[in-house]
């Protein structure tokens, strides 16, 4: 089967991120940028379903700035056949995003669309179900394990009270947890060989998109700061500030 | 317009975090409650007794059993044109359904808001609570999911009974494009994590699930909630519902104790927000202790036990 996966250039996620003095976002130049950790395990999933043969191609799709060209070329590093960069300047929600998807999945007909459940930087979690909508395919999110069948995928998802277990007709889209996978790292000569494959580059006008932002983003400030705690000494002192000062137990 | 809030519910009683998104629904207007499963007239009934519900609507066929996105979505894309906002709490089940409704309504949703500015304006966190945003949507229909610490949980009127209209609404039908296989729930006499007053998390430190019962032990004297940091999840230790983190569960108690947990920024933006943390951490300099009210820097597996006899020593 066809495998498409989408990846996301975000702050890397051992970056202590620095809110800008204006209040109109966070400071993004001169920082560290990495492929969205949940996106990471997407790609591997695709790249094991490649090397197991279920999958016969595997597209990895990235969209923002020309610099997004790297996390395609990592991608491919990764094990990616081949890529595609939608080029915008425009700061893409998840909805743009889905509509974005939804026309390279019609030009492309993947089998299964996998994405990371969230991207670290938004921490929205709305794309694949997003895309999922409108496509109008079944949806299997914050997936822990995949399963193929005979033109079905079974997914057990991670949800709050444990573990839940859906069965979709394909094409399907996957939305990845922690736990489905542990991300590989490219290798010095697959990162070479990746320099070589091809990828595609378009605009939202050639996909006939509108990608302009619905929301309005008004200031963004620093969360709250904790006040300075204490050290205590033994676990006797512990208990007795627990009782007797903050009295929470 | 009004706002339409999607329950969150087992047949029979709602969940607590619907009870929060609730009160944040009220801020907005006029509060009608959507419960949908099949067989679910006593949660529709619990539904109604909710302060500041006006109006429950009933959906009860079998193709919305168990909740599938795929089957409810269409449902509320129906009901949404009626209503300003649709709210759902920040849960598994909430972050699953709600961008398929926001898809089909051509809106872009707002998730895991924490404060509400106006009708159209919301606080949200981003890059896991490092920063706060406040944005503002023109949307016709604003969709949004609801971080349930940040909002109280709505009373529920236990006497009198139901005081909302109950409304039987048809709708659903089954998609084909999913089905329900089965479910593995961990079962537990513990309160739920993202409801509890006190919270104990285990991490990296704990060494192995066995472990584990060191803080079962301790939770059961303090009536708490055991809970984990990613670490602990990934190594195996605990199953993958004790996770607390930015992708994981947000809880806010009145006390979270941190053990053996370092401290890593996605760990930190489940648990920051609780009144009083603990941390326990043989690390002098583990990250942790910067957000903690008090730190103690010993091994945990003296400082356990100990604690444990401690608590044992009640005045």
């Amino acid at each position: 089967m066809k495998v498409l996966v989408a990846v996301k250039r975000v702050v890397d996620f051992n970056v202590k991120i620095r809110v800008k003095s204006d209040g109109t976002g966070v400071e993004t130049g001169n920082v560290k940028m990495s492929m969205n950790p949940f996106d990471e395990i997407a790609l591997e999933e695709g790249v094991r379903m490649r090397e197991a043969g279920t999958a016969d191609e595997l597209i990895a799709v990235s969209m923002g700035p020309q610099a997004c060209q790297e996390t395609i070329r990592t991608a491919l590093a990764m094990g990616a056949d081949r890529g595609i960069l939608v080029e915008t300047d425009v700061e893409l929600e998840p909805l743009a995003v889905a509509k974005l998807l939804k026309a390279i999945t019609e030009k492309e007909n993947p089998d299964l669309v996998i994405l990371g459940k969230q991207a670290i930087d938004d921490d929205c979690n709305q794309t694949g179900q997003m895309l999922a909508a409108l496509l109008g395919w079944g949806q299997g999110t914050f997936a822990s394990s995949l399963e193929f069948g005979d033109a079905k995928v079974t997914v057990t998802r991670e949800i709050d009270g444990g573990l839940e277990t859906v069965a979709l007709t394909l094409p399907a889209l996957v939305t990845t947890d922690l736990r489905l996978n542990e991300p590989r790292y490219a290798s010095l000569p697959n990162i070479m060989k990746a320099k070589k494959k091809p990828i595609d580059t378009m605009t939202p006008e050639d996909l006939g998109v509108d990608a302009t932002p619905r929301l309005k983003i008004l200031k963004v400030d620093e969360p709250q700061g904790r006040e300075v705690g204490i050290m205590v000494e033994t676990v006797a002192e512990l208990v007795d500030k627990l009782r007797n000062e903050a009295k929470v137990i | 317009m009004g706002v339409l809030v999607i329950a969150e519910h087992d047949n029979t009683s709602l969940s607590p975090a619907t009870l929060n998104t609730v009160t944040a629904a009220t801020a907005l207007g006029e509060v009608t409650i959507l419960v949908a499963s099949a067989n679910c007239r006593p949660a529709a009934e619990a539904a109604a007794a909710v302060d500041g519900v006006a109006r429950v609507l009933l959906a009860d066929d079998s193709s919305l059993e168990h909740g599938l996105a795929e089957n409810l979505a269409p449902l509320i894309q129906g009901l949404g044109g009626e209503y300003g906002h649709v709210l759902a709490a920040a849960t598994t089940f909430g972050k699953n359904l709600l961008p398929r409704v926001a898809a089909l309504l051509d809106v872009q949703q707002i998730s895991e808001i924490t404060a509400i500015e106006s009708e159209d304006t919301f606080v949200r966190p981003i890059y896991a609570g490092n920063a706060m945003a406040t944005v503002q949507s023109a949307d016709s229909v604003k969709v949004i999911t609801v971080r349930t610490t940040a909002f109280e949980a709505a009373q529920v009127n236990d006497e009198d009974g139901g005081s909302a209209d109950i409304e039987e609404i048809g709708g659903g039908g089954d998609s084909g494009l999913s089905s329900f296989v089965g479910h593995e729930l961990t079962k537990s006499e513990r309160p739920e994590l993202t409801s509890a007053g006190i919270v104990i998390s285990g991490g990296r430190g704990m060494q192995s699930g066995e472990n584990f019962k060191m803080l079962e032990d301790i939770a059961d004297k303090l009536g708490a909630a055991v809970g984990a940091s990613r670490a602990a999840v990934d190594a195996g230790f605990v199953p993958n519902d004790y996770q607390v983190g930015q992708t994981g569960k947000v809880v806010a108690p009145n006390l979270y104790i941190a053990v053996g947990i370092s401290g890593a920024i996605q760990h930190l933006a489940g648990m920051k927000d609780s009144k009083v943390i603990v941390a326990i951490n043989k690390d002098e300099e583990a990250p942790i202790f910067q957000i903690a009210d008090y730190g103690l820097a010993q091994d945990l597996f003296e400082a356990l036990p100990e604690l444990s006899s401690e608590l044992d020593k009640r005045d």
